[in-house]
């Protein structure tokens, strides 16, 4: 066991599959947080039981501790926590500048929307009426509305992740198993974040933080010690079987007379599968979702290098402004599709619209920062670059 | 600009297209009203005694507000649609349905309900405030658990309702949580579940309703719940067997 002794310096190379998962997860969200798609028909949510958020939150703990890790073994503590620390305040600013365009869509559907049909459903834009509250209890992100739930777990996690990332340094078991329990405390003591005006955090951080933390302990050597176990045939057989029996769950959610064929004792056990304290069934099914890829998807698969693949890739590096992006064009989407009453074309053309409209913008940020001399990709970048505050 | 263009062609072109003609008729597709789980207290009522009374528990979505909205809502419109396809049996329709209560709120209100009815059926709409209120969906299911218990205990059948489909406010208004907490406890308790949800979604994609008008009107909100307490007879036909012989619903 390499409990003891601190893991070497993994590849100082970037992990192209990492990005490459990024995008695509970015691109996913986007594509659901538009609630009347028919192109989100297509994402992974439908086929199984994790979905684009698994995916975003794993990554970014992998990248994480790739990027703070070497600048904590080498620059130290205090530092690298800083640089964390900052990441986490840009994502707080992005995540208040969405509030701002969420309100101005509220406050333009409130002033423009009546249908006494709706008469109760309006009501949801009470807080309006209280605006000072309202917007307190965001600063403290207590009121998230719906689909602004991702940045809060995130910022959470970074906030939670010098000291973690410390102990991933020296003994990365023994956080490993920390966050686990943790997690297991979670079900038993039912520990989350108060919202406004009532409940909890619908991503719980206590309960996430631990496919964050397992990310990140990957990226600090714990894939490689798990070599083994990823190369097993059985592993893999076992892996595939599990996809392909959440798919076929899946498939009796929407398909009401497949439902009947789900054993009761089955639906008993198996439901619901929480999405706020991170199901079991959840994380397994993102586990056995990674041994495939990685089996099927090797680190150095020429793929990577394709123009083809190059868009998602493009994502995935910029995740933050992207992530951002996506959640403002899902509402700009959304806002168009019901101005215009819906249609299925225009939900086709909008999602379309909106993934090159991310490319485009991930692409233009690149080209920034080439020509401020801090590409990911550029190899004058000195390790202690803006990288890490600016790609994690 | 040309992106611009591109946008405003898009949307004229997809108006052009989805604006469809308004259907006269708002029948609902047989497999959004059928089921495996049937109202046997319902059927035997009907056999034996010639009579159904139903009570509806709900929140502000099963009224209308206006002149007579009460009138025109779905549970008066259920008990109409009841009457004219089951002619020859007594047919009474109550509606406990203040505005702003939540599942918890109703499930320890149903006793009295049930005591001062004593309904055969009870219809229960619920999620909508539970989501307006941030319920922990947990919270919620419990709710749900204790009420349908409490109606069974009392001897009647029991049929949930969820949420209106409401485009409009589907971005403001997190209610799939809410939805698929409901889909189990049907499940779990082998009920019947009304799936407004996916009915009035189904108008909205056929073009039957525009869901996403902006009116002050109250035509439109009348005819869907016209069309939701029809929707409703043909469920509670179909659920509690009552079409054999005599009754055809639409295929």
């Amino acid at each position: 066991m390499a409990m003891a002794s601190p893991p070497q310096a993994v590849t100082s190379e970037r992990d192209l599959r990492l990005d490459l998962f990024r995008g695509v997860a970015l691109w996913l969200i986007f594509l659901d947080h538009i609630p009347e798609n028919i192109v989100n028909w297509f994402t992974i949510r439908n086929y199984g039981f994790s979905d684009a958020t698994e995916i975003f939150i794993f990554i970014s703990g992998y990248t994480g501790a790739f990027v703070y890790g070497r600048t904590m073994r080498e620059r130290g503590f205090v530092l690298s926590s800083a640089r964390i620390l900052r990441r986490a305040w840009q994502i707080y600013v992005a995540h208040i500048f969405l509030f701002t365009i969420f309100m101005a869509e509220i406050a333009y559907v409130a002033a423009t929307f009546d249908n006494p049909l709706y008469a109760e459903e309006m009501k949801i834009l009470d807080f309006l009426k209280q605006p000072d509250v309202t917007i307190f209890q965001a600063l403290l992100l207590k009121f998230k509305p719906v689909n602004m739930d991702v940045l809060p777990l995130y910022i959470v996690l970074l906030l939670l992740f010098p000291p973690t990332l410390f102990l991933l340094l020296r003994r990365p078991n023994l956080a490993l198993a920390g966050s686990a329990v943790v997690y297991a405390l979670v079900w038993k003591l039912d520990w989350n974040l108060p919202a406004y005006p009532n409940g909890v955090w619908f991503f719980n951080p206590f309960a996430w933080q631990l496919l964050f933390v397992f990310g990140a302990w990957c990226a600090l050597g714990g894939a490689r010690r798990l070599g083994g176990v990823l190369r097993s045939r059985i592993v893999l057989a076992v892996a595939i079987a599990y996809l392909l029996f959440a798919f076929a769950i899946t498939l009796s959610w929407h398909f009401e007379s497949l439902d009947r064929f789900v054993p009761s004792w089955l639906a008993e056990w198996m439901y619901p599968i929480d999405k706020t304290n991170l199901d079991v069934l959840r994380f397994a099914h993102f586990l056995a979702l990674a041994i495939v890829t990685v089996r099927f998807l090797p680190r150095h698969w020429s793929g990577l290098n394709s123009p083809v693949l190059q868009p998602a890739i493009r994502c995935g590096q910029h995740s933050l402004e992207i992530f951002c992006l996506g959640v403002f064009l899902a509402f700009a989407g959304q806002f168009i599709i019901a101005e215009s009453s819906g249609g299925t074309l225009l939900q086709t053309a909008i999602s379309a619209l909106g993934i090159i409209i991310m490319i485009a913008t991930a692409n233009l940020i690149s080209w920034y920062k080439a020509i401020e001399g801090r590409s990911p990709l550029s190899r004058v970048t000195p390790p202690d670059a803006d990288l890490a505050g600016g790609e994690a | 600009m040309t992106f611009i263009i591109a946008v405003l062609a898009m949307i004229a072109f997809a108006n052009g297209t989805a604006a469809a003609e308004p259907a006269q008729e708002c029948d609902v597709p047989e497999w959004l009203i059928s089921g495996d789980n049937d109202l046997t207290r319902v059927a035997n009522e009907i056999k034996d005694r010639h009579r159904l009374d139903i009570s509806v528990v709900g929140s502000g979505s099963s009224v209308l507000s206006g002149p007579d909205g009460a009138r025109f809502a779905y549970p008066a419109q259920l008990e109409q649609s009841l009457r004219e396809r089951l002619p020859g049996n007594e047919i009474k329709v109550t509606a406990h349905v203040p505005s702003r209560q939540t599942t918890a709120d109703m499930a320890s209100g149903l006793q009295k309900i049930l005591s001062d009815d004593r309904p055969v059926l009870v219809i229960w709409q619920a999620g909508t405030v539970d989501a307006l209120r941030g319920v922990e969906p947990e919270d919620f299911r419990t709710s749900l658990d204790q009420g349908i218990d409490a109606i069974a205990t009392a001897g009647a059948d029991v049929i949930m309702m969820n949420m209106q489909y409401s485009p409009r406010t589907e971005s403001m208004l997190g209610i799939s949580p809410y939805a698929d907490v409901m889909r189990w406890v049907a499940e779990q308790h082998s009920i019947v579940l009304f799936d407004r949800l996916a009915i009035m979604r189904y108008w909205s994609d056929v073009g039957i309703f525009d869901l996403y008008a902006a009116t002050k009107g109250y035509a439109m909100a009348r005819r869907v719940h016209e069309c939701i307490g029809r929707a409703l007879a043909s469920q509670i036909i179909n659920a509690g067997r009552l079409d054999a012989g005599k009754m055809q619903t639409t295929p």
